[in-house]
């Protein structure tokens, strides 16, 4: 399944670890540069870069109040790698589900195999 | 008799820092339920579930044998999974190591699987499994592929996803 290399969804940008820090510090809140920059002790250009890509890829939103622009998580955009997971957790229900098939089968020759038991 | 189907659904639980316990009722007797936990022609038609086809299912269910799973996903993907079986007590349990074949890095650290089959009183089994990880860390990246996760949570999957995803690009 091919992707684009470049950081142009949800997956390649979450691949950066200063990305994943910003989006954890988010989750807690909406929040100004500033207080990303402190939090992650990395440069103001490194933490608006990496907003940048956060936001091409509609991870991260931004809103200007007064002098300050705050930035907050957007969950919308990560719903792609929500779903994905969430098909991890799905597959051992539909596992069992088959499992049951077969049991059924499987009880349904036993009981025509009936008379012969040990 | 008609068939009730099972209502059940798996519940999934962490009783420790580096285990899974994963806990399904069946309508089915005990030993049936083995049987179609054991016999490769058997698994083959529940493990993959919808999502491939079942290409290799070697089972030499011995202490000391060896058990290999692989499928082709849709799409094209392989995925492999192969241990050592450690004690086997027929219809009752199963003791036995699993590696993940498909990380970036090669074979994933095994990991030590208990199957317990256990009669309950009308006629319906309980499976449990209680998966053992080596580390937590590999404890939470099986469960946070696994668990319905809300978006707060979903800040530790990303991690998690995120290395794997960066392995992918390597």
């Amino acid at each position: 399944m091919a992707r684009a290399a470049t950081t142009t969804d949800a997956f390649n940008a979450v691949a950066e670890p200063r990305r994943r820090a910003i989006l954890d510090v988010l989750a807690g809140g909406e929040r100004p540069v500033n207080d990303l920059v402190h939090e992650l002790g990395l440069a103001q250009p490194q933490v608006s870069k990496h907003l940048r890509v956060l936001r091409e890829v509609g991870a991260v939103d931004v809103r200007d109040e007064g002098r300050q622009r705050l930035y907050r998580l957007n969950g919308h955009a990560l719903k792609p790698i929500h779903d994905w997971v969430k098909t991890y957790e799905r597959s051992w229900a539909e596992r069992f589900e088959r499992l049951d098939d077969v049991l059924e089968d499987l009880k349904k020759k036993e009981q025509g195999d009936d008379g012969s038991a040990d | 008799m008609t068939a009730v189907p099972t209502s059940g659904t798996a519940i999934l639980t962490t009783p420790s820092d580096t285990e899974i316990l994963i806990v399904r009722d069946f309508d089915a007797p005990k030993h049936l339920v083995y049987k179609a936990y054991t016999t490769p022609e058997l698994v083959s038609r529940w493990w993959p579930s919808r999502r491939g086809r079942m290409t290799v299912c070697e089972i030499d269910l011995r202490p000391g044998g060896a058990w290999r799973y692989e499928m082709i996903a849709e799409g094209g993907f392989e995925v492999a999974f192969h241990g050592e079986y450690r004690e086997i007590v027929e219809n009752e349990r199963i003791v036995a190591t699993e590696i993940y074949e498909g990380t970036p890095e090669g074979d994933s650290p095994p990991e030590l699987n208990v199957i317990t089959f256990t009669e309950l009183e009308d006629g319906r089994t309980r499976l449990e499994m209680l998966i053992q990880c080596p580390t937590k860390e590999m404890r939470d990246t099986i469960i946070n592929s696994g668990m319905e996760a809300g978006m707060q949570d979903g800040m530790d999957l990303l991690e998690e996803l995120a290395i794997e995803l960066r392995g992918l690009d390597g």
